[in-house]
């Protein structure tokens, strides 16, 4: 019983979220503005990566193997 | 066990309440909206005419690929019966337009600002083309625009002016 309330309180919770507003494909255009992005500069932050996996000598820190010399 | 077909029920509940895409077979949504033209622009007007409609915005990059093939379909199969309407989704008219001046458009342009014609087709995805056919049901939808996409595109428009019978 005590399983049967749960289960009905969990789909309960996961059916509000299904009210909310879905964002749809023609509505994305905020989200597509520049600053909305993870990195502002994309040649900086590739910059700032090698130098970054170069450093802590890691191996394949931003998704490239090797690692330590900075030669990669 | 249980546990599982009881989630499975939940899910098949739940996905009740996502709206259908509007589909290749069914009759196109009708719509009027403000365009480029001086008039409105009306798909009950075009009946009998194919007509390429392509929902695009602003601050789609593929979007702005596809407008010279548009240009040249247009051009190309404009006096053979195909109307291409750009359906603009932005939510500011201004965008739209600043897009249009360094992206010219030499088919038609109507301005969908309050999103409703792109929820009555529901397209997937920007741009995403409907080709309907002379007699109004949509025949092809095609979400995105990539190079090698331009001559399946171009073979169904060919294909739907031929069934028109206006060739």
């Amino acid at each position: 019983m005590k399983r049967v309330i749960l289960l009905v309180t969990a789909v309960m919770l996961v059916a509000g979220c299904e009210s909310m507003p879905k964002v749809q494909p023609w509505q994305k255009g905020n989200l597509a503005k520049p600053e909305m992005a993870f990195d502002p500069d994309t040649l900086e932050a590739r910059f700032a990566d090698h130098t970054y996996f170069s450093k802590e000598a890691a191996s394949g820190g931003a998704g490239v193997g090797g690692g330590g010399c900075g030669c990669n | 066990m249980r546990f599982a077909k009881t989630l499975a029920a939940v899910a098949a509940a739940l996905s009740i309440g996502i709206a259908s895409a509007q589909e290749v077979g069914k009759t196109a949504p009708a719509f009027d909206l403000p365009s480029s033209n001086p008039q409105n622009v009306k798909l009950a007007d075009l009946k009998g005419r194919v007509v390429y409609v392509d929902f695009w915005a602003s601050w789609c990059a593929p979007c702005k690929q596809s407008f010279p093939w548009m240009n040249d379909m247009q051009a190309k199969y404009g006096a053979k019966g195909l109307t291409i309407i750009g359906v603009n989704v932005d939510k500011k008219r201004d965008d739209a337009d600043k897009f249009l001046s360094g992206t010219p458009a030499k088919f038609t342009v109507a301005y969908d600002t309050t999103g409703k014609v792109a929820e009555s087709y529901q397209p997937k995805g920007m741009p995403t083309s409907f080709l309907i056919g002379a007699d109004g049901v949509v025949r092809a939808v095609h979400v995105g625009f990539r190079d090698k996409d331009r001559e399946d595109l171009e073979r169904e428009i060919a294909a739907a002016l031929t069934a028109s019978g206006r060739k």
